[in-house]
């Protein structure tokens, strides 16, 4: 579905057009600032959003956020570009152009905002926008899995990441991310330093893919490979990184910190640099690469010396530039020959000259080779590796595997389709990429050959505001420079291109090995269906266990319910008063409790229905003989009526239903009748233990006659003082006669619609 | 200004009896828009007074308080029924689709707008037990509605729902009684002053007990809640949309309001066990809805799920936690009501509302595809949509306090949300329809199409509105929890100088 528009001639209208000039737009707005933040400026911008919970809308524009800015904007337009061709004619693309620039803004909020909020909505504003966008071919549920894949655990860690916002705002004493640089100090010194740290982390993780959670990245290259260059190069991935970088000021320089981000850095650049040299899809071994780019990123941001610092600002825009372009250029590949297959793809260095040029540069930036900015890249790293506090050996030895390892990779991705011949026949005859899909690849390619021959304009533009806005005015970026003199990383430069031939000449075989190796290990994708599984019956589980669609058992839950909170409260609270004034009841009041319990009894015991009715209508009665002895046979008559009016009309009801089944005995449903039954009786003793206020009924007594012209003060309360809950009353008697009619004559002529 | 407050109930009442008259043409479902719409122009006005003049009260039959019955409106009564209104007009133009030529012969808009009135009685009473006489029109007219059309299933819910609220009904009632025998008053201000001079506290609580579980099933709080995933996915779209907008919100107004007017003596008891039970409603309504594969039955866990963050806001009683409970009021009722007459569409669209047996929707019907996406990613709480805020409130509030194992629930039970929310867009929008139906929009006739949507597009902008501008919600929001955790406005303006 990805490539479903091969033809470039249908074109996509405005909807193609619109969001490239707009990238571009923004893209030279951004370029347009890019002397006055290398002179040191940081431009600010705050608008009141939602003062009441101390949120504002506000921008800064430093030095990191204007790399982000330039890196989201440029390879934007580049891939919005691409994408017009590649996806032309594309019954959905208004759809898909819509979503990726909606994404490219959110990527551009979140670098762009100063409020940690703020940030956060551009945060899971990428998540969504990325959601749309993994699952564009949307009928295939590979896409749709991953999709939720990726939603899910970037989602659980946007999460925890806003439960740590919200306290390092209470930390800070503010959201304002410029006045949380400025106190650093305290917020490391403070209580919640550490959930603070770790619930950030989750986010930054998450989002970047770091082991353990990197599972989602590959299957999200499920989306079409344009979404795939940019998600990987410029944006979603790097939120976490540019998180990380962003409170670095405020977060870093602990052990907690140093050591978290070293381990999951190094371990996940190993880890993703051995997968990507198992993949023979070109797509996934580079969306492994990425893995490994983001390893190495984080294991330098770990660190607060100049050099590593230095390392992670060159290489942050070195791995941006080959990124995407080597994505391009597999975009290229597999739509002109409709395969990605390594083990397939071979002799492509004819048919497509300029693809396979642009390959070339871009890989022999990723691969480190001199002149290329990706050499200087890795001699930083090597630099900031042997720089760091404590492991200087783990740490390059870390690096040296994983850019050995990438050598290898480069090679497999963009030199073999091209210049060894093909195993077999090729789906299609190749034949090279219309311009706009040329032009992503070719101008990132000679980006990071110009760079790499002229250091001094990147280092002046973008790396030293940057790491001047790590480490403060004082300190100072470390030189870009393809020559440095003979030095340690200049050694390990070599060793790493002696290893990493190496492995590229024994790619084969090593990764039929690993294959074999990663079938026999469980893998955490594999994790995902268990867990999704689990939840599933978990909830199915519960489901079951609460709404059985039973009534009795509701019942019974609810009856339990009162009595725990009625019997509880009175154990709790010690609310037990002695029934006062016994020895004063009569014989009279005596035997019509009697017959009462007596009915109720009779209306529990019997396995007749109408025998239940006539117990219960004893109950009534018996009631309404405790209104005449208590001297209101005005209430006794109303009861008298409504009883046996309820008696008749239940009976009539009763002929009509089907004869009760054997009645099985229920001691839990006894225990809880009677529990729920002297609970209430309980509270009802206590509540009459103190006198009644009895200002209201005086105040009926005293103006019934006088005001309301009425003798019998229940009347008057019913048509004049609460006249209001007698109309309530009639509505419900017209309304139930309302019902009643709807019922019995949409039932009578049901079957029609 | 008495006629400002009982308006919201003459207005419904008078349009249902009009509709009644007239349910056997086409202008009793006009009249029934023509009420709504009324309605609310009369809530907009309750509300522009409210927030001029505070609290304001007015007394029935001229019987000072508190001996008559007052009716009384502080800003969270003013925003209820303003919300109520919305609602009203948004389901009944969405009615005049949805409901059939039988159903309003029946006497469906007669029922719905009796609904209404009882809603709008229950949120402008100041008198305990005229709340209860507007709980019973609420419950019988929403069993007439929920039954209408007399299908076995809506029997079967019906029964369940009535059943289990009768037992709320009861325990009010006698709750009502035992306060009454221990204050002497039924009115809800005087209450407020009256359980001060209560001496048995103990007993208090114990009464208090009471109307917490009788709210509590009102509200359909855990575990008291099996009435709603009972009934709500079985009566016309129109009914469960209102049903599921306003009728547990109203036990969940009833619980704030008594639980910090009245009974906020022994918060130690009452506000730590709501807080657990706020939890528990939480997760397990948002277990439920993971078990469910029909979209109203997803939807009407999430109802429970979703009073449980409510029901937080109360039970931290802290301003920022009450403000949180009220917006997440206003917000869940625009939005749940919305993501119901949403799933009527997605159902005559695809001809089911069973997960496995519809999709196609987002290919051949982009525009409900995106009115969908709104409701069920702010109810999921994304920024920038209104359920964003609503739960970074309610999550701040407990850390704020060092809520931390309710904060991190509250946020679970986000994402175990989108979780339920992308089920339903993954199957009935992104995956094909098993039969190969294309269910686009123009299978619908215009007239009925745009009744349907334009509810639909009204309520997904007020979302998008509230997402983008929160202040002015937030801000009414913080004054009515202000008024909440204060009352002596509001007992002052339904006493006045009475003794």
């Amino acid at each position: 579905m990805g490539q479903a528009g091969r033809t470039t001639r249908a074109g996509n209208g405005i909807a193609g057009r619109l969001p490239v000039a707009l990238a571009g737009a923004l893209f030279a707005v951004f370029a347009a600032l890019i002397p006055q933040i290398a002179e040191g400026h940081i431009l600010m911008l705050a608008l009141d959003w939602v003062p009441a919970l101390g949120i504002s809308l506000s921008l800064r524009i430093d030095g990191l956020s204007l790399t982000f800015a330039l890196l989201i904007s440029g390879i934007g337009t580049l891939v919005l570009l691409y994408s017009n061709s590649y996806l032309a004619g594309h019954p959905h693309y208004p759809r898909f152009a819509l979503f990726l620039t909606a994404f490219l803004l959110s990527m551009l909020g979140l670098v762009l905002a100063d409020d940690l909020i703020v940030l956060f909505v551009f945060w899971e504003l990428t998540t969504v926008t990325s959601y749309l966008l993994i699952g564009f071919s949307h009928e295939n549920a590979t896409s749709r899995r991953a999709a939720l894949q990726a939603l899910f655990v970037t989602g659980a860690g946007g999460l925890a990441f806003l439960a740590g916002l919200i306290l390092l705002g209470a930390a800070a004493g503010t959201f304002e991310i410029s006045a949380i640089l400025a106190r650093g100090e305290a917020i490391r010194g403070h209580a919640l330093y550490l959930p603070i740290l770790g619930l950030i982390l989750a986010g930054a993780f998450t989002k970047s893919a770091q082991v353990p959670f990197h599972f989602w990245l590959p299957n999200a290259m499920a989306a079409p490979t344009p979404v795939s260059a940019f998600l990987h190069s410029a944006t979603m991935v790097k939120a976490g990184i540019y998180l990380l970088a962003r409170l670095h000021p405020a977060l870093s320089g602990t052990g907690t910190w140093l050591w978290a981000l070293t381990i999951a850095g190094a371990a996940t650049a190993v880890f993703a640099s051995v997968m990507a040299l198992r993949q023979t899809d070109l797509k996934l071994a580079l969306a492994y690469t990425t893995l490994m780019a983001l390893g190495t990123l984080t294991l330098f941001l770990g660190q607060s010396s100049a050099y590593a610092l230095t390392a992670f600002v060159t290489f942050l825009i070195v791995h941006s530039l080959y990124k995407a372009a080597l994505f391009l250029v597999v975009g290229c590949v597999d739509h002109a020959t409709g395969t990605r297959e390594a083990e397939v793809l071979g002799g492509l260095g004819r048919a497509m000259p300029v693809t396979a040029l642009a390959a070339a540069v871009a890989a022999m930036s990723m691969a480190g080779f001199p002149p290329f900015l990706g050499f200087i890249g890795k001699e930083l790293k090597y630099a900031g590796a042997l720089a760091v506090a404590s492991e200087p050996a783990l740490v390059a030895g870390a690096v040296l595997l994983a850019n050995a390892l990438m050598l290898a990779v480069a090679g497999v991705v963009a030199f073999r389709p091209f210049w060894r011949p093909a195993a077999g026949a090729l789906p299609r005859t190749p034949h090279e990429a219309p311009w706009p899909m040329l032009a992503g690849p070719v101008v990132l390619a000679a980006l990071g050959a110009v760079f790499g021959l002229a250091p001094g304009l990147l280092q002046g533009a973008l790396v030293d505001p940057v790491v001047e806005g790590f480490l403060g005015t004082e300190a100072e970026a470390k030189q870009l420079a393809l020559w440095a003199g003979v030095n340690l990383p200049l050694i390990l430069s070599l060793a790493t291109f002696v290893l990493g031939l190496a492995l590229y000449a024994a790619h084969r075989p090593l990764r039929a090995a690993l294959i074999r190796l990663d079938a026999a290990t469980p893998g955490m994708d594999a994790g995902w269906d268990g867990f999704i599984d689990a939840l599933r019956a978990l909830a199915a589980w519960q489901t079951g266990l609460l709404q059985s669609g039973v009534l009795r058992r509701y019942l019974f839950i609810t009856f339990a319910t009162v009595l725990l909170g009625l019997g509880g409260t009175i154990v709790a609270r010690g609310v037990w008063a002695a029934p006062e004034g016994l020895a004063g009841v009569s014989w009279k009041q005596a035997a019509l409790v009697a017959l009462i319990l007596a009915g109720a009894a009779l209306a529990v015991i019997t396995r007749s229905r109408i025998a239940a009715v006539a117990g219960l209508g004893v109950t009534g009665i018996g009631v309404a003989l405790v209104f005449i002895v208590f001297g209101a046979p005005d209430v006794a008559i109303t009861q008298l009526l409504v009883e046996t009016l309820v008696v008749v009309l239940v009976a009539v009801a009763m002929l009509r239903l089907p004869r009760l089944g054997p009645r099985r005995r229920r001691p839990a449903d006894a225990a809880l009748a009677i529990g729920v039954g002297a609970a209430v009786s309980a509270t009802l003793l206590a509540v009459l233990l103190a006198p009644l206020d009895r200002r209201v009924t005086a105040f009926f007594e005293a103006t019934s006659w006088p005001e309301a012209h009425g003798r019998n003060i229940v009347n008057v309360i019913l048509v004049d003082f609460r006249a209001l809950d007698t109309f309530g009353e009639i509505a419900v008697v017209l309304i139930a006669a309302l019902s009643a009619y709807a019922l019995l004559r949409g039932t009578a002529g049901r079957g029609e619609k | 200004m008495s006629w400002i407050l009982s308006l919201p109930l003459i207005i419904p009442f008078a349009t249902a009896i009009a509709a009644f008259a007239l349910r056997d043409r086409a202008a009793g479902r006009w009249i029934s828009v023509a009420g709504s719409a009324m309605l609310l122009g009369t809530a907009a006005l309750l509300m522009a007074r409210a927030m001029r003049h505070g609290v304001i009260a007015a007394q029935m039959g001229g019987w000072p308080a508190p001996f008559g019955i007052t009716l009384v409106a502080d800003l969270l009564s003013a925003a209820m029924v303003g919300i109520t209104a919305i609602i009203a007009l948004a389901v009944s133009i969405y009615a005049l689709a949805d409901i059939g030529g039988r159903l309003e012969r029946l006497g469906y808009h007669a029922l719905f707008n009796l609904l209404i009135g009882g809603v709008n009685g229950a949120f402008l009473t100041g008198d305990l037990f005229n709340l209860y006489v507007w709980f019973e029109v609420m419950l019988i007219a929403s069993f007439g509605l929920l039954i209408l059309g007399g299908r076995k299933e809506q029997i079967d819910g019906g029964v369940k729902y009535v059943t289990l609220n009768l037992i709320s009904t009861v325990l009010f009632l006698s709750g009502i009684g035992l306060l009454y025998g221990m204050t002497g008053t039924l009115n809800m201000a005087d209450l407020s002053r009256a359980v001060e001079t209560v001496e048995n506290h103990g007993l208090l609580s114990v009464v208090a007990m009471m109307f917490m579980v009788a709210f509590g099933v009102k509200a359909a709080l855990f575990p008291l809640f099996f009435w709603l995933p009972a009934a709500y996915h079985t009566p016309a779209f129109s009914v469960s949309a209102v049903f599921a907008g306003l009728l547990t919100k109203v036990g969940v107004y009833a619980l704030i309001r008594m639980f910090t007017l009245v009974f906020d003596h022994d918060t130690g008891l009452t506000h730590t066990i709501l807080l657990w039970v706020a939890g528990l409603t939480m997760i397990t309504g948002v277990l439920g809805a993971a078990a469910q594969s029909d979209i109203r039955k997803i939807l009407s866990f999430h109802i429970v799920s979703q009073i449980g963050y409510m029901v937080l806001g109360l039970a931290l009683l802290s301003p920022l936690a009450l403000a949180g409970a009220v917006f997440y009021l206003i917000h869940h009722i625009a939005v749940k009501a919305n993501l119901f007459l949403i799933a009527g569409v997605a159902q005559r669209l695809t001809g089911h509302t069973e997960l496995a047996r519809i999709g196609g929707l987002y290919k051949s019907a982009p525009l409900l595809a995106v009115l969908f996406l709104i409701p069920a990613f702010s109810l999921a709480g994304f920024p920038p949509l209104s359920g964003f805020w609503a739960k970074y409130i309610l999550v701040k509030a407990a850390l704020d306090i060092e809520g931390w194992l309710i904060a991190g629930l509250a946020l679970l039970v986000g994402l175990l949300t989108i979780y339920s929310m992308t089920k339903i867009w993954a199957q009935a929008f992104w995956a094909p329809h098993p039969e190969g139906i294309a269910p686009a929009l123009s299978r619908i006739a215009p007239g009925a199409r745009a009744a349907l949507l334009l509810p639909v597009a009204g309520l997904a902008g007020l979302t998008v509105l509230i997402g983008l501008m929160p202040q002015p919600l937030l801000a009414l929001a913080e004054a009515a929890a202000a008024q909440l955790l204060d009352p002596t406005p509001y007992v002052a303006a339904v006493l006045g100088g009475a003794p």
